[in-house]
């Protein structure tokens, strides 16, 4: 059973020097309850993607073609203000950046009650303030009613990115969109955002879409992987499939790029992706 | 709680800016009890006692501190009573500009492309006119009375709003947590007014503070035109003007309205400097 399923999409970038298709043409799907990594280089459309989902490309940037089709609705068919309910309600999304993506004029419990305030008119001031709190404590943050009243500025990046969390979560939403979640952050915490996010996903059957260039966290979390190269998608196939037997030139390009350990010879030189090779020109690999 | 007391360790750092705060402080509590430190009314004329001059030269009296006026009116009342009126230029004029500047630099930059070509052409042209000109020219639809001379005020003012909204607003708009507030949801106008708009209040604040003296010192000059306050009313620049054909005669008639004036723009002024260095942070330990 596919959440979202995407068709043909295609997000064109205008400019004087002509048209940057960002994405050309890509579809795949996201089942219920799995976790789907987008993997690329930069500038591979992995984020363009994601921000297509959410309909947040702005100009000179547009949607062209395609279909974003959630729980049977078509999100690019709908108006601004229909959008702007399924936005933190059914899907959200957090980002890469966890120093700024917090609002520096607000609480840390304001924040996280915005999109309550916004989606869930029914409950009551006391009612969203435990809910934060709930929210708060999920994400594996101390003493919740204290951090309630805190300004961003006094939390670390490992806080900021786990409020991030519970900002995205905190309505309970069917799909999250991780954009490079843990890029920003060093490698314990990013063991320990992963966990969070896996339990998550485990509590509350929640969709994640999972936008990385970091191999290693593919292999940690993904049930599907999507492999993204200048606008197309080359390679698709499950998690497990991919990593024993990756069969696009480009995906085995980037698996050879990384150590693995007890494979790799020591002091061996990795390979790295050629920049002359035209990936585009073979077969993309649908599985 | 805790912002509050930091920010006022910092304003306290800076000895003048203090000063300018207490003086504002003094300035608004008078305007607020002047019927209570005043001894006269402003406008009660006493023809036997015209042009006394203030109580420590030879021929004042204890009486009317600084000296009356050539109708005979308490000079000291008269500019206690007068900082109502200046504070209340002030805060009108600063609070035209800054509601339409506000607004217009708001939405110049949120929206940008053709709407903020749009808003920011007019603001080039509002510009390119003499402040002072299109005063008189407002005045002159409307009438020289102090409304006028206000509303001229404030019209004059919102470019500098706008342009300084617009330029804070374009920096905070491509931050994440904007994004991150459209991704939970909120409308535009949520988005400009309650996401964006708390961020970029340091520097309004501090060109408030700065328009406010500035606007007193623009109403003092319309007044003194005879395009502001019409007399009796005891505003410190229609004062002046009334002296003028006594400055040699009843020099203390120009002369303390002058200081009134002085000592209100300086204290703002000082204010203001204060809290840009706590505010903004760019210019924090230069």
């Amino acid at each position: 059973m596919n959440l979202l399923e995407i068709k043909n999409l295609k997000t064109y970038f205008y400019s004087d020097a002509g048209v940057n298709k960002a994405v050309n043409d890509i579809s795949f799907e996201i089942p219920k309850g799995k976790t789907v990594c987008i993997v690329g280089e930069s500038g591979s459309g992995k984020s363009i993607t994601s921000l297509s989902i959410m309909r947040l490309i702005d100009p000179p940037g547009k949607i062209v073609d395609g279909e974003v089709i959630f729980e049977g609705t078509d999100l690019l068919k709908l108006s601004d203000k229909e959008m702007r309910k399924v936005r933190g309600r059914d899907i959200s999304m957090i980002f890469q950046e966890p120093m700024t993506s917090l609002n520096p004029s607000y609480t840390v419990g304001y924040q996280i009650d915005e999109a309550l305030r916004l989606h869930q008119k029914q409950l009551n001031k006391k009612q969203r303030f435990e809910k934060v709190v709930e929210s708060l404590e999920l994400v594996g943050i101390h003493n919740p009613r204290e951090k309630y009243r805190e300004y961003p500025f006094k939390l670390s990046g490992g806080q900021r990115q786990r409020v991030m969390i519970a900002i995205a979560m905190a309505c309970e939403p069917k799909m999250l969109i991780a954009d490079e979640p843990t890029t920003a952050l060093d490698v314990t915490i990013q063991a320990q955002v992963l966990d969070l996010m896996n339990d998550l996903q485990k509590k509350k059957g929640t969709s994640i879409l999972f936008i990385t260039h970091d191999l290693g966290v593919v292999y940690q979390i993904a049930d599907e992987v999507v492999v993204m190269y200048k606008g197309h998608i080359v390679e698709k196939a499950s998690a497990k499939e991919l990593f024993a037997d990756p069969r696009h030139p480009y995906t085995k390009a980037l698996l050879h790029s990384i150590p693995v350990p007890g494979v790799t010879p020591r002091k061996s030189k990795l390979d790295t992706v050629d920049e002359n090779v035209d990936y585009l020109s073979f077969p993309k690999e649908i599985r | 709680m805790e912002r509050l007391l930091e920010f006022i360790k910092q304003y306290k750092r800076n000895r003048s800016a203090v000063v300018g705060f207490i003086v504002v402080v003094l300035l608004i509590s008078t305007a607020i009890f002047a019927p209570i430190v005043a001894p006269y009314s402003p406008d009660i004329q006493n023809l036997a006692d015209r042009l006394i001059p203030p109580m420590w030269d030879a021929k004042g009296v204890s009486s009317h501190v600084l000296g009356t006026d050539d109708f005979g009116r308490d000079l000291f009342s008269r500019i206690i009573f007068g900082s109502r009126i200046s504070l209340m230029v002030g805060a009108i004029s600063v609070g035209v500009s800054l509601s339409f500047g506000l607004v217009m630099g708001i939405v110049a930059a949120y929206f940008g492309g053709k709407t903020d070509l749009f808003i920011m052409r007019i603001v080039d042209i509002m510009l390119s006119i003499p402040a002072i000109l299109l005063a008189i020219v407002i005045v002159s639809i409307l009438g020289p009375s102090l409304f006028s001379a206000m509303t001229a005020i404030g019209i004059v003012g919102i470019p500098t709003y706008a342009r300084i909204v617009r330029s804070s607003v374009l920096a905070e708009r491509e931050k994440e947590y904007v994004i991150a507030s459209r991704i939970n949801g909120s409308s535009n106008i949520r988005l400009m007014f309650v996401v964006i708009l708390p961020n970029c209040a340091s520097p309004i604040i501090v060109q408030a503070t700065m328009g406010f003296a500035s606007a007193v010192l623009e109403a003092a000059g319309l007044s003194f035109l005879g395009l502001g306050a019409q007399p009796p009313t005891p505003e410190w620049g229609a004062m002046l003007s009334d002296s003028l054909q006594f400055i040699t005669t009843a020099p203390w008639m120009i002369f303390y309205p002058g200081v009134a004036i002085f000592l209100t723009v300086l204290s703002f002024n000082l204010m203001g400097d204060g809290l840009m260095d706590v505010l903004d942070p760019k210019l924090k330990d230069k």
